[in-house]
Parts: C-alpha cells; sequence; structure tokens
C-alpha cells in the first residue's frame, strides 16, 4: 500500500517539480488556459449548441427530424 | 453581402477558416515531434551533451506550436454538431468511432509522453525520455491517422448500412473503414507534408542563425539533419501523392477533371504544366477550357493509372457516364442523369417510407426500405436539379494543384542544394542569399500544405459525403447571422492565437539565440 502511495507523490512529485522549473512554459500554459475557457465556457456555452441534442429528447426524435429535413430539404436563409 | 452568402456559404466558410487555422499548428507537431526524436537519438547515441542542447532547443519550439495548436480541432467539431447536424447525424458512428479513437490516443499518449518529454530530463534515464519522445511522435502521427480515416469516409463512403429507421449510415465493417484505400494514402501523404513542413521550419530558423551568426555550429547541424529529413519527407509525400491521385481517378474522378480543367478525356491524356483555366468555361460548351496550355504528353494517363493508354474521363464524359476500355470501345456506365433520377427516387422512398411509419404500415415500411437501398448509392444526387451542379469549382481546384505541386517541387529542389552546400561546398553556408532562400521558404511550405487541403476539400464539392450528401443538404436549421457572428469571432480568436505563436516563438529564438544553445542550463 505505502508503494502505491509512494508511487503516487513520485508522480505528483514529478510534475510539480516540472510546473515549477517552466520558463517559457508558464506563458503557454496561461495561453492553454485562456484557449480552453474561451473554447469550452464560451464558444461552446453561447455559440455553439448541439442542435439536435438540445432540441429534441430521444434518437428517435432526432431521426425523425433529420428523415424530415433530407425529405423537404428546405435550404435555410436568410 | 448577406444577399449573396445564404447559411451554406457562410458555414463552408467557418469551417474552411477554422479547419486551415488548425493544419497551421497540425503539421508542424507532426514533423518537428520527429526530428526532435531523431536529435535526442543521435544524443543518447554518442552521448554527446552538445546534441542534448540542440535537443531541448527545437523541443522548446515544438512544445509552443504544440500548446498553440492544442485543442484547436475541437472547435470543428462543435461546429459539426451546430451548423452541420444533418451531416452529424447521417453519418453516424462512423465518424464517432474514429475521432474518440483520436481523443483517447491523443490525450493518453500525448499527454503522458509529451510530460516525460518536458519535465524528465535528469529525473528519468536517458533511455526511457528517449522512448518517450518517440512515443509522442508516434502518439502525434496515431491522432492524425483516425482523423483522416473520418476524412476519407467521407471522400470514399466504404464499410456502412444506412439505416432509413434511425436515418444514420451503420457502420458494418471496421476493418473496411480503417484501412479504405484513400485513408491509408491520405494518412502517409499528411504525414510525410508534416515532415517536409518541420524540415523548411527547421531549415528556415538555421538559416536565420546563420544568417545573424548566432551558434552556427547548432544552426549547420540542424541544417544538415533538416535537409535529410526534409528530402526523405518530400519522396515519399510524392510517392503517397502519385497514390492518391489513382486513388482520386479511382473514386472521385470528377476531382481529377476539375483538378484538370479536363472537359473531353482522352486515351493517353495529357497533363496540363502551364495554362489558365477560361472563367466562361462550362460543361457541354465548346470554349477552349485552358488557355495558354502546355502539356506534358501522356501525363495525366500515367499519373492517374500508371499506364500512358489509359482513358482518363473528363467533365462532360463523367456526366455522361461515357468511358473507353482498354480494347478501345466506348461504353457508357450512369450518366448524371441517371444518378439525378436515382437519387430522386431514393428521396422519394424515404418519403413513402416516412408516411407509412407514421401510419403504422409495416408492409409499406418495408417496400418502401428496398426502394431506399436500392438507390441509396447516388442518394445524394436527389438534391440536384441538373448534371452541372455536380461539378466543383474548376478554376480553384486547378490552380490550387499546381501551386502544390510546384511548391513542392521547389521545396524538393532546396533539399538537394541544401544536402549539396551541406557536404560539398560549405563556403557557401556563409552566403546571405542562401540565410534569406531558408527563411523565405517558411511561408512557401505552408501555402504547398493548404494548397493540397484545397484541392482535396474543394474538389471534391458538392459532396460533404462523396454521392451520399451534398454540402447543401448537410445544414442545419440555423440563421445565416448567427453563422457569421461565430465566424468573426473565430477570425479574430485565431489571428490572435497565431500571432501569440509567432510572437513566443520569436522571442524564444531570439533569446536562446544569444546563449550558447549547446550548453543549456
Amino acid at each position: 500500500m505505502s508503494s502505491l502511495t509512494d508511487h503516487i507523490a513520485a508522480v505528483v512529485r514529478f510534475y510539480v517539480d516540472g510546473f515549477k522549473s517552466m520558463t517559457v512554459g508558464r506563458s503557454l500554459w496561461l495561453l492553454i488556459i485562456i484557449k480552453l475557457f474561451i473554447i469550452f465556457a464560451i464558444l461552446k456555452l453561447f455559440f455553439f449548441p448541439d442542435k439536435l441534442g438540445s432540441d429534441y429528447d430521444s434518437d428517435a426524435e432526432r431521426a425523425e427530424a433529420v428523415r424530415n429535413a433530407l425529405i423537404i430539404n428546405k435550404q435555410t436563409t436568410d | 453581402m448577406n444577399d449573396l452568402l445564404g447559411v451554406v456559404d457562410w458555414s463552408r466558410a467557418q469551417f474552411a477558416l477554422t479547419a486551415m487555422y488548425h493544419w497551421l499548428f497540425v503539421p508542424l507537431t507532426i514533423g518537428l515531434s520527429v526530428i526532435v526524436a531523431i536529435m535526442e537519438s543521435i544524443y543518447v547515441r554518442t552521448g554527446d551533451p552538445k546534441w542534448k542542447g540542440i535537443t531541448k532547443f527545437w523541443m522548446t519550439l515544438f512544445g509552443i506550436n504544440f500548446a498553440c495548436g492544442v485543442a484547436t480541432g475541437i472547435i470543428l467539431e462543435f461546429e459539426f454538431g451546430t451548423n452541420w447536424s444533418n451531416y452529424s447525424w447521417f453519418v453516424g458512428d462512423i465518424f464517432g468511432a474514429p475521432l474518440a479513437i483520436e481523443g483517447i490516443v491523443a490525450f493518453f499518449m500525448e499527454a503522458t509522453f509529451v510530460a516525460v518529454m518536458f519535465f524528465g530530463w535528469n529525473k528519468v534515464s536517458r533511455r526511457f525520455h528517449l522512448t518517450a519522445t518517440w512515443l509522442t511522435a508516434i502518439g502525434v502521427s496515431l491522432s492524425a491517422l483516425w482523423i483522416l480515416v473520418a476524412n476519407a469516409w467521407m471522400q470514399n463512403p466504404v464499410g456502412m448500412i444506412f439505416d432509413p429507421e434511425q436515418m444514420r449510415n451503420v457502420m458494418d465493417n471496421f476493418t473496411e473503414v480503417a484501412f479504405n484505400s484513400v485513408a491509408m494514402n491520405k494518412f502517409f501523404h499528411a504525414v510525410f507534408s508534416g515532415w517536409v513542413l518541420a524540415a523548411v521550419f527547421v531549415v528556415g530558423v538555421s538559416s536565420w542563425l546563420l544568417w545573424r551568426r548566432r551558434n552556427v555550429d547548432t544552426a549547420r547541424k540542424s541544417l544538415k539533419i533538416a535537409s535529410w529529413f526534409g528530402l526523405v519527407g518530400m519522396v515519399m509525400t510524392m510517392w503517397t501523392g502519385d497514390g492518391s491521385a489513382v486513388e482520386v481517378a479511382r473514386v472521385q474522378p470528377m476531382k481529377l477533371a476539375a483538378m484538370e480543367g479536363l472537359y473531353d478525356g482522352n486515351v493517353g491524356q495529357s497533363l496540363v504544366a502551364v495554362g489558365f483555366v477560361n472563367p466562361d468555361k462550362k460543361p457541354g460548351d465548346d470554349l477552349e477550357a485552358i488557355k495558354g496550355e502546355i502539356s506534358i504528353p501522356y501525363g495525366l494517363s500515367i499519373l492517374a493509372n500508371h499506364d500512358p493508354d489509359t482513358f482518363v474521363p473528363g467533365i462532360n464524359d463523367i456526366i455522361e457516364g461515357r468511358t473507353i476500355t482498354a480494347g478501345g470501345d466506348t461504353v457508357y456506365g450512369d450518366s448524371y442523369a441517371d444518378r439525378i433520377a436515382m437519387g430522386k427516387a431514393a428521396r422519394e422512398a424515404l418519403s413513402r417510407y416516412a408516411a407509412a411509419k407514421s401510419a403504422g404500415d409495416t408492409a409499406a415500411m418495408e417496400q418502401a426500405k428496398a426502394d431506399v437501398m436500392a438507390n441509396f448509392r447516388y442518394f445524394g444526387y436527389g438534391y440536384l436539379d441538373k448534371p452541372e451542379e455536380a461539378v466543383p469549382p474548376v478554376a480553384l481546384t486547378f490552380y490550387s494543384f499546381r501551386v502544390m505541386v510546384m511548391a513542392g517541387g521547389y521545396l524538393m529542389l532546396l533539399f538537394i542544394v541544401l544536402l549539396f552546400v551541406c557536404y560539398r561546398r560549405t563556403a557557401v553556408l556563409e552566403k546571405p542569399w542562401l540565410h534569406w532562400l531558408g527563411i523565405i521558404s517558411i511561408p512557401v511550405v505552408w501555402i504547398c500544405s493548404q494548397a493540397g487541403w484545397i484541392v482535396a476539400e474543394v474538389g471534391r464539392q458538392p459532396w460533404v459525403i462523396q454521392d451520399l450528401m451534398p454540402t447543401r443538404a448537410a445544414i442545419s436549421d440555423v440563421t445565416t447571422g448567427s453563422v457569421q457572428l461565430t465566424f468573426w469571432i473565430f477570425a479574430v480568436l485565431f489571428t490572435l492565437l497565431l500571432a501569440a505563436e509567432i510572437s513566443i516563438m520569436l522571442r524564444y529564438i531570439s533569446r536562446a539565440s544569444k546563449k550558447n544553445i549547446e550548453q543549456p542550463e
């Protein structure tokens, strides 16, 4: 048990030491965090809903919606 | 602008923008990871600490690009769900399975071994570190494999059965999907082109170091490795490109005809080396297709089938379903008018299926399903009104193909010249013209890479899935305004990201170049 704990502690220490010793990496991690925040917390949440996932409750309804869309094929324009 | 561009065009523009920005980062990650692994292998083999310094320098540049590029591809998946929901549903698990595998591979292999690459110096053994570096390189390429398997299925849909009840294509043969001949060529072509791109990047940066007379020894060593790596990459890119051309001739002959601006094909068809597309040319008219044409005799027949006597169909031939056999007989297959009729029959049968389903008439459902399946291979043609709608934009495809080939030829020459200079004329390595040649080659290789994707993706229009779904049927019920908004958000976001990458890279290169790269702290 203690061997497993030691291993986990070593892995954690490996990452902590690695992050501490970064130079260029710090600004890169900042860039990654900002980018992921924009992608998932802003773009995905407010601009990119899963149309079929959010508009319909079941796969059968989604299939019917797509079937109707492909039968009618109304090309959406403003 | 709104009057001209509808939601389909804006969604396509947005997808193209996102994919092209994403592809700025990906090939550099693919190629540079291997170059770094090669350099580290030299370090481990020789034990020379200078190579450790050189490896760390390029590894940091790899890390900057990796950090800037990571997750930019996820936005493409968002767009599938929002703008292309009909398509997303229709492709079912065929697209989902490779992307899920890609996600797992990317997360576990790259995330684990990239950490060892960057944090593991002096903490793990040399050999373990080297193994992690190579596994990162392999993981990066494997990620690309699954993305390209998904893309190849759109170009050559195989290994599935359409189910009108689920309205999805259900995978019935994973091996056929994974080892799709289009996918294999596409994968190796993309990976080796990434090698070329990364090699030119290393050549360019090394040339800058030589020009500034900083870390000259590092620059010379890097230049030599990059030139060999680039030459091998270019030869393999050309070889796999040749394989791709054969596949395109087989499964997407219309794309090949558009690449050549070829309307009326021949046995022993020549290849256009130089020429200009006549913008007034339309299928079926008598206008000249290519102006100022200089051709390579038999070139296209050899490219398409490795046989100078092969018949290569042009746009008019394909529309009419005409081909000439090896024996010289003219035979007719399915014309585009036939295909449109079959596609409309499939759509009509699908409509009957929906009505029978609502009425609970299982016998009528079975009959309608049988009719859908009988005509399904041309389902997408049911959305076209006339055959000409199935012709891709000829000029863009034609010119992009030539940009790719000419830039590729230039880069091949560049690597040969650099290797000659590195081994036989080392004094030339001090000439500023050579340094600037290396530096200006950096944008050339990116243009070459992007042009290749334009050929692949514009050349397959109007299909989002070859023969089965045209782009305009794949679109969601979204407004043009919402797509325009996100288009501009992406344009700004990606431009900032690219500016950040270039800025961080330039600052790092400048700072590192003022120290001794071969003696890192």
